[in-house]
């Protein structure tokens, strides 16, 4: 055995002590388990927040897009700056409606803005369906994290159970103060190995950053830019703003800004955000890094390439450091969207389905139901293919469907109607499952565009369609409504 | 429109309309790159004056 395994086990052991230890005090009502009784200063929520910027789709897949595509993996440092502007506005005035009538998921704002339990049962649907691949992600993350880093010593599967077993255990007993504790651990843990990884490795090869990146560009001319067709501007600017609408839409980041104890702390952090997130320049340099060092990473391989750097650079006893940082990236966002999941499921679908339950049987179910997801996650990890990146992607383009619903909710004289909204997101949701599950693009659907459109992300279209039809339909509701005004008149 | 929505706004234009003509090393990284780098570091700043002319705005509405 060899020193990263130890090395592992003890910052495992020790975060999982953290999470369950985090409960100490508290009364774990569904409020304190879910929304940590809305509670939260500055520190926890910008955690919890980047939490969804370091996950191990970031660790693995930000170095793995820069060793395979190169240019177009520059998206992921631009979308979170929009993301933030809009959170500037946007999550206060839902943290301050969820505060008024005491929330504690995504779809009882949608129930409760549109008051209608139906269009709660579709956004729960929805943001079930798009967690759980978010979930399997994060699992496989771990597993490959786990194996490469201990040498072999684990193999996969025996990584995902681990994983999956220590997040289950500290959700069920902590909740959100489990996932907020973990967190700082992680942030530190995360910030010192990145950055160390993304300044020494291109010193360390070639000698400095801008000499790395003309070796790549003598070796491979053209890479380090925006090709001229298929991941070309127009897909650039359209996948940055598509992922910004949606980065607040999922239901455990959504549900991750009812812990606030103030609207203030939003503003704060769209100041600290951008800079912050610049953590993954440093991911991105250890791609870059990695391409004329480890040469030859083909398909979903080349999400190996900043273990791989690493493995063959460092001393096992650090190797172990950089994998005790991967497992903390799978762990936070993973314990998230198990407890998202979990209470949408309790609160928004069994209660919506059998309206006599009472806050305590909730409370019950929503916790017995994180095992009973981890484990449907765990058997998706272990029995997926390689699908899982273009289940991660509709899952996006699917939570971003409920955006035009959320923003023009928000107006004091609401012109959308339940109904439109219900057939804006069914609209919109329908496309991106036919988009995805057939594989078109704009460009096989629409053959005689000129090359800028065909080059769009397809998320696009089924936003324009969600947004047309909740137009549509809602005018019609409301002529049908004023007719039958007049009539009773 | 208020100030406040111009300077919040233009992150999307720089970031959204910009990148076709950023497509010389910069801070020892691509142009390109360093053009993102630049618009992230700009898009911290502009909120941070956001944030300052809104709680003056505020303050002042309270008065």
């Amino acid at each position: 055995m060899n020193a990263a395994f130890p090395v592992m086990a003890v910052v495992l052991l020790f975060c999982v002590y953290l999470g369950i230890r985090a409960r100490k005090g508290k009364n774990m009502d569904l409020e304190q388990w879910t929304v940590g009784g809305r509670g939260f200063g500055t520190m926890f929520v910008f955690l919890l927040m980047a939490g969804e910027i370091y996950t191990t789709f970031t660790f693995l897949g930000g170095s793995g897009w820069a060793y395979g595509k190169g240019g177009p993996a520059f998206y992921i440092i631009a979308y979170g700056c929009l993301a933030y502007i809009l959170s500037y506005w946007l999550l206060p005035a839902v943290w301050t409606y969820a505060k008024q009538h005491k929330l504690m998921s995504q779809s009882d704002f949608f129930i409760s803005k549109y008051n209608s339990p139906l269009l709660g049962i579709l956004v729960s649907l929805v943001g079930i369906a798009s967690l759980i691949p978010y979930l399997v992600l994060q699992l496989k993350g771990l597993g490959l994290i786990v194996s490469a880093t201990s040498y072999g010593q684990i193999p996969p599967s025996a990584a995902v159970w681990i994983g999956a077993v220590s997040i289950t255990i500290y959700v069920m007993i902590s909740g959100i103060h489990g996932s907020a504790w973990i967190s700082v651990v992680k942030d530190i843990m995360i910030l010192g190995i990145v950055l160390y990884l993304g300044i020494y490795l291109p010193i360390h090869y070639y000698g400095g950053f801008t000499e790395m990146f003309k070796q790549i560009d003598a070796a491979k001319p053209g890479f380090l830019t925006l090709p001229e067709t298929g991941q070309s501007v127009s897909w650039f600017s359209s996948t940055v703003l598509l992922t910004a609408l949606g980065f607040y839409m999922w239901p455990h980041t959504f549900a991750a800004s009812y812990s606030a104890e103030h609207p203030r702390v939003f503003r704060k952090n769209a100041i600290i955000m951008p800079l912050y997130q610049l953590v993954l320049l440093f991911v991105i340099f250890t791609g870059f890094a990695a391409i004329l060092q480890v040469p030859g990473l083909k398909g979903a391989d080349t999400d190996l390439a900043l273990l791989k750097l690493s493995v063959k650079t460092f001393d096992p006893w650090f190797v172990g450091l950089i994998g005790s940082a991967g497992i903390l990236t799978a762990l936070v966002p993973g314990s998230m969207i198990l407890m998202a999941s979990s209470t949408l499921f309790a609160k928004n679908v069994y209660k919506a389905i059998l309206p006599g339950t009472t806050d305590e049987k909730v409370s019950r179910l929503a916790k017995y139901a994180v095992p009973v997801i981890a484990l449907i996650s765990v058997y998706f990890t272990l029995k997926g293919g390689n699908t899982i990146v273009t289940l991660l992607l509709m899952g996006y383009s699917l939570v971003t469907q409920l955006f035009p619903a959320l923003l023009f909710s928000l107006p004091k004289r609401r012109f959308i109607t339940s109904h439109g909204a219900f057939a804006g997101i069914t609209a919109g949701v329908g496309t991106v499952s036919f988009i995805t599950l057939t594989e078109s693009t704009i460009g096989t659907l629409f053959p005689f565009l000129p090359q800028i459109v065909k080059d769009m992300n397809t998320g696009i279209i089924a936003l324009v369609l969600n947004i047309a039809v909740m137009f549509a339909v809602s005018a019609a509701v409301r002529k049908k409504q004023i007719s039958a005004a007049e009539k009773a008149a | 429109m208020k100030l406040i929505h111009v300077l919040a706004a233009l992150p999307f234009f720089g970031i959204l309309a910009g990148i076709p003509f950023a497509n010389p090393y910069v801070f020892g990284m691509p142009f390109i790159l360093a053009y993102v780098v630049i618009w992230a570091v700009l898009t911290s700043v502009l909120m941070a004056a956001v944030y300052k002319l809104d709680k003056e705005n505020k303050a002042g509405e309270a008065e």
